[in-house]
């Protein structure tokens, strides 16, 4: 066994699950979506960007650009809630809150993504 | 491949950047739940995510703004000296790792292979690789270098390489300090280029002369190589899967001995048109038969004997290792006791070929002094021991590192020349003999610089045109001066060759056909005299009928009606 690949699958899997808390419950209601999911989701989303860093099989350069798309949809997820809440003031209504969340859900497709490639990848190194 | 820097750069980079992120994550969390306190010191939420993010990006950055409305509460202050504290060390982890990149060899190494291959795609005019760059690799780049003759090197001391930078080379020289005999090392210097035209293996290490050749040969079969061998199995081997031309030195310098015995006027010829272009004329060597001593019996000595055999020459052996049942005698030769056994008192020459440069002068020496009749050759292993044989001034130096430049670049600049040195092989003495007094005349004190032209479009565009319309062009045409037309310009036409017909020595009414590949021989002056005649319409109408003002340039040419013949 080894350490790396644990921390890796660690934090793909993690990236996944708790973008996947986010995203779960009704689409416009904004008591069912946390922000502090949403936070979680991005700097784990990120840790794994980092971590899928510098490996130069192809299978490598896809995982690295569904961790950067996964990043891209939770950072616009982000900064709509920031214009909501502090730059129009309109706060969480019901359409900011489901553009959040379906910025989210787009993030979280990425993140399925990652997740079977990680399993993909397992299942040809047992052949 | 090329962005494989960045991806270095971001592999190694991958342990900061988590912290960092985690760093930045636990300060903006923390801010997220600290309460905070407003104007009036009565207890107030604690900042939104928003703010967080805002204040640790300022923080962290140390760029420290402090534009934030309210003052901070205590409980605030306190997680903020933990988050200060945090970014600093998370920031100087990343600088120092990004430093030690910086200064790692491998990655030094990375970005060296980088840049060499990008000037090395960026080359634009035909290259050589030279692979090697010891005594006889830098001979050839210097040579190259003054041909104007575009080239790569491949060297595996790091040493060498920084030394080549300091040579003041007239070309833009890529180097890399890489093993040649590694394909990868070989491809990135441009095995695959287009405009690559040939490969020299003369490193010191017959087995990575060996690898190199057999690398070139499977990976670009048409690719010419040249390689450099020492003992004859390696010679055999190269020669078993089709290296176009081996050049054993030993081998090479025992041809030429046994040939200026022999035949020293086809050896004279030789000598002329392989030596450097427009470099002094080299003495004229007339070693004499008779009785010969040899000192040293190695691969050099073997080489040599085997040749002198065949010329009639009879031999005394002097070797350290010599077997007396052979007629051989043991001993250096340096001494005169031993060279007066080998019967120096009857022999009219002496060969100090050990691989050792100081017991050779000291033979050489040596046997002057005992018979200063004595025609001597000797052995020079190392370049920097130049300066002593010079002071010596023997009667035929051998040094392995010139026999090996001179040949592969008389060879690889002029592939007609081979040619012609198979058909001279031939020749009588008489003809010889008359064709290097021409050559002797050709240019003064200087050897004659030997080239080869074939009228195709790219070479000779404007003799190929009018050939192809049907005008005769004879070769002395060729030969006039373009600024006088009654005025030869001095220039030996050596060779034509029509669809593999060969004809020596052509005449001046030769007349020349599309697609016939000639070699010349004649000063560089000249050379470019010949090729303006041949590659310039107007130079060339003029070269045929002496009409000099009649057709201008290019696109008057196209502009003037075809059927309205020009004035006369």
């Amino acid at each position: 066994m080894n350490l790396e690949k644990v921390v890796f699958g660690f934090f793909i899997v993690l990236a996944a699950t708790l973008n996947f808390g986010f995203f779960v419950g009704d689409i416009d209601r904004p008591e069912l979506h946390h922000v502090y999911e949403l936070a979680a989701a991005l700097v784990v989303s990120l840790i794994a960007t980092a971590l899928k860093f510098g490996d130069r099989t192809q299978i490598g350069a896809i995982h690295l650009a569904t961790s950067l798309v996964a990043d891209l949809q939770l950072v616009a997820a982000a900064v709509i809630w920031a214009i909501a809440v502090h730059v129009t003031g309109e706060g969480m209504t019901a359409s900011v809150t489901s553009s959040v969340v379906s910025l989210s859900g787009g993030a979280l497709f990425a993140n399925i993504v990652s997740v079977v490639l990680l399993i993909v990848e397992t299942v040809m190194l047992r052949r | 491949m090329n962005n494989s820097t960045f991806f270095l750069v971001l592999r190694r980079m991958r342990a900061p950047i988590i912290a960092l992120i985690v760093i930045y994550a636990i300060s903006v969390c923390g801010l997220t739940l600290v309460p905070g306190v407003d104007a009036a010191g009565r207890p107030a939420p604690p900042l939104s995510f928003f703010h967080a993010f805002y204040f640790i990006s300022y923080t962290a950055t140390t760029i420290g703004f402090g534009e934030m409305p309210n003052a901070f509460s205590d409980a605030q202050r306190l997680w903020v000296i933990v988050c200060i504290y945090l970014s600093v060390i998370g920031w100087s982890y990343s600088v120092i790792t990004l430093i030690a990149l910086l200064q790692d060899k491998g990655f030094q190494k990375t970005l060296t292979a980088n840049r060499f291959m990008r000037r090395v795609r960026r080359l634009r005019e035909p290259f050589y690789i030279v692979c090697g760059c010891g005594e006889t690799g830098s001979l050839i780049c210097r040579n190259f270098d003054r041909l104007g003759q575009a080239f790569v090197v491949l060297e595996k001391d790091e040493i060498r390489v920084e030394e080549l930078d300091l040579l003041d080379f007239k070309t833009d020289t890529p180097a890399l300090a890489a093993d040649a005999s590694l394909p990868d090392n070989l491809l990135l210097a441009g095995l695959r280029h287009p405009r690559c035209r040939g490969v020299l293996a003369v490193t010191n290490d017959e087995q990575a002369n060996l690898g190199i050749a057999i690398a070139v040969r499977l990976l670009t079969p048409k690719l010419p190589v040249i390689a450099r061998a020492r003992s004859p199995s390696v010679t055999a081997n190269l020669a078993s899967f089709g290296t176009d031309h081996i050049i054993s030195p030993y081998e090479r310098f025992a041809d030429h001995l046994a040939l200026a015995i022999m035949a020293p006027e086809r050896f004279r010829l030789i000598e002329l048109l392989t030596s450097l272009p427009e470099s002094p004329i080299p003495q004229v060597h007339r070693p004499p038969g008779g009785h010969w001593i040899l000192c040293g019996y190695g691969r050099f000595g073997r080489a040599v004997g085997e040749r002198l055999a065949e010329t009639g020459i009879t031999l005394t052996i002097i070797d350290p290792a010599g077997d007396p049942q052979a007629g051989h005698i043991a001993g250096n030769g340096t001494e005169a006791d031993t060279l007066r056994a080998a019967g120096i008192a009857t022999a009219s020459g002496i060969i100090a070929g050990s691989d050792n440069d100081v017991n050779n002068l000291s033979i050489a020496v040596t046997a002057s002094e005992l018979k200063p009749a004595l025609f001597v050759v000797v052995r020079q292993n190392h370049a920097a021991n130049a300066p002593l044989f010079q002071a010596y001034g023997a009667d035929f130096a051998m040094v392995p590192s010139h026999i090996v430049a001179h040949e592969s670049i008389a060879i690889l600049t002029t592939p007609l020349l081979a040619r012609f040195l198979g058909e001279i092989r031939r020749a009588d003495e008489n003809w010889c003999h008359a064709l290097v007094d021409r050559l002797h005349a050709l240019c003064d004190g200087l050897t004659p610089t030997v080239w080869g032209i074939c009228l195709n479009a790219s070479e000779a565009p404007a003799a190929r045109q009018a050939l192809m319309h049907g005008r005769g062009i004879a070769l002395r045409d060729a030969l006039r001066d373009p600024s006088d037309r009654e005025r030869m310009l001095p220039a030996i036409p050596l060779l034509i060759d029509r669809n593999d017909r060969l004809t020596l020595l052509p005449d001046g009414d030769f007349d020349l056909a599309a697609g016939d590949r000639i070699l010349f021989a004649s000063s560089l002056f000249t050379l470019n005299h010949i090729k303006l005649t041949l590659q310039n319409a107007n130079a060339l109408d003029y070269a045929i009928d002496g009409h000099a003002d009649e057709s201008g340039g290019w696109l008057w040419r196209k502009l003037r009606p075809a059927n309205v013949p020009a004035r006369r």
